[in-house]
């Protein structure tokens, strides 16, 4: 297959207005920056896990991108989706969850057959492979340490500005009890900054915020995300054909 | 986490940063199960079964009824230790209007504050302007008017005021079905008629025309009070509650780890009847409940505030 490849597709603006454009995308979910305009690939369908925490906020932000979503609450329900979103919460709780009722097996085998999927915060610390303050188990998808509520307790939540490699202005992040990626692995890629600590990371197509990009206006890493489903479901479908 | 901080308070459709990140973490802890706690190991053993906070208590609601006096924020202590033992939010409860109980409290650092009529009300007029402070607030409401009134005094979170410690479910319903239909209703009104119902319910306007609107309270809306076995959360869960408070119901009954996960676990399975019956498999004896009816007017906690 190609380095790069060209694809047609049917977006729908946040203002919800139908246009179509071209665009090419690196393979591997190589930074889209050469994208403009908020393009979303029909037909795809983002599961949302539901076992615990703000995953209607992704929902919503998913919807103005015109994706489909479905709540994930077995692993059943994770059968045909492209993309998979783990929601901010509580990871002691969701971790529970994933381990009695065979999700972390799902999740880790959706994984492996070329799933898209993004946590953020509390799903950033189930995507790690190590993680402490205290030290608890994970699904170990992304090579980093995480330290769990870092910044300290609720009080010290708060909005911020960091760089961004996904646009030219500073992204707004909302940190809630938020963890920080205190190592983050060579084959990571550091997609935005705050404080010096990366806050976003992104390896193949699996993604990991600290933040809370569903709780801003800000559709960029959403948008984001969408690609690296794209570009999975394009390899799904280049290969059945070859 | 002040360098770089986004200036602008007030600004933006979502408000200010600070009541985003109020209300946000109650946004977190949709779907799961807020346990109350009267000391470290109980604590932990509500972590444990999945509790996705803990609610720092001196006394549980049921133990308030039955041994009277005035029920107060609980020891410093107590919280403090709380606090140090697990990893998940740390609530506790300051007394309607006691505004210097919520200093102290903000000033422990506390993850949410419950302004609760489980505790003796402190002012029988007035509730804390919730907005001078940092930490979250949660308060209760038995209706519509109330919610309202209460989010905007700064309530980021709204539960019911369901009848704590009484092991009976029939008041959460009762709010909980009161909520939500009298939202349903605002959302069929012209806007003229929103004024009058401004002044019905006893809330402000602004308020009102944005639940017309979007059929939703603009912060999470969560149940508490005499929700005792996981069927009663599936129950509250099915009626509109995006999460559930657990109070007596847990620690008070025969078997409180196995009951704390199968609350949880109901919770978040409150659409699968086969997951409700798995988490009621298992249980022994719920707490012994008491028949709101016979309760007398003096004697019930859902009527304090306003």
């Amino acid at each position: 297959m190609s380095d790069r490849w060209r694809r047609r597709t049917c977006c729908r603006r946040a203002d919800g207005k139908r246009f179509s454009s071209t665009f090419s995308l690196g393979v591997r979910g190589a930074a889209c920056g050469a994208l403009e305009g908020r393009c979303e690939v029909r037909g795809v369908r983002i599961g949302i896990l539901a076992v615990q925490g703000d995953f209607e906020a992704h929902a919503a932000m998913l919807a103005r991108l015109g994706a489909e979503t479905v709540e994930v609450r077995t692993p059943a329900q994770l059968q045909g989706c492209d993309g998979l979103i783990l929601p901010g919460g509580e990871s002691t709780t969701q971790l529970q969850f994933l381990q009695e009722e065979g999700l972390a097996d799902a999740i880790g085998k959706f994984a492996k057959q070329g799933g898209a999927i993004f946590g953020t915060c509390a799903g950033a610390i189930l995507l790690a492979a190590e993680v402490r303050n205290p030290r608890q188990d994970s699904l170990k998808l992304l090579d980093m340490t995480v330290l769990r509520n870092a910044y300290g307790r609720q009080i010290a939540s708060d909005v911020v500005n960091g760089p961004t490699k996904l646009k030219k202005q500073p992204l707004e992040m909302v940190f809630i009890r938020g963890p920080i990626i205190e190592r983050a692995g060579p084959d990571l890629k550091v997609l935005a900054e705050y404080a010096g600590k990366p806050a976003l990371v992104q390896r193949d197509n699996i993604m990991a915020a600290t933040f809370h990009p569903e709780l801003t206006d800000d559709t960029t890493v959403h948008e984001h995300f969408l690609r690296l489903v794209a570009v999975g479901t394009n390899h799904a479908a280049g290969s059945a054909i070859s | 986490m002040d360098a770089n901080k986004v200036n602008g308070s007030g600004a933006g459709s979502k408000g200010s940063n600070e009541w985003r990140v109020k209300v946000g973490l109650a946004e977190m802890l949709k779907g799961g199960v807020i346990m109350d706690v009267t000391n470290a190991e109980q604590a932990k053993i509500a972590e444990k079964a999945g509790a996705c906070a803990v609610m720092a208590l001196e006394r549980v609601p049921s133990d308030i009824r039955k041994e009277g006096g005035v029920a107060r924020m609980a020891s410093i202590k107590v919280i403090r230790e709380i606090m140090a033992t697990v990893t998940i939010p740390v609530m506790a409860k300051v007394r309607i209007g006691h505004f210097a109980e919520a200093d102290v409290l903000q000033a422990l650092e506390v993850d949410f504050i419950d302004e609760s009529e489980v505790l003796t009300p402190a002012d029988e007029e007035n509730h804390i302007w919730k907005h001078d402070y940092r930490v979250p607030f949660v308060c209760g409401a038995r209706n519509l008017g109330e919610a309202l009134r209460r989010i905007a005094e700064g309530a980021a979170m709204i539960r019911t005021k369901g009848e704590a410690g009484s092991g009976n479910v029939v008041e959460a319903v009762r709010h909980m079905r009161a909520i939500v239909s009298q939202m349903k209703k605002l959302t069929t009104m012209r806007d003229d008629e929103l004024m009058r119902e401004a002044k019905e319910l006893g809330a402000p306007l602004e308020l009102i025309r944005q639940i017309a609107k979007t059929g939703k309270l603009p912060v999470p809306n969560f149940s508490a009070g005499g929700i005792a076995t996981p069927a009663d959360a599936a129950l509250v869960r099915r009626l509109g509650a995006e999460a559930v408070f657990v109070g007596s119901g847990i620690f008070k009954s025969s078997d409180p780890e196995t009951r704390a996960k199968a609350v949880v676990k109901a919770a978040t399975h409150f659409e699968d009847p086969k997951a409700v019956l798995e988490a009621h498999e298992e249980l022994g004896e719920a707490m012994r409940g008491l028949d709101v009816r016979q309760m007398e007017e003096k004697d019930m906690l859902s009527t304090r505030g306003w």
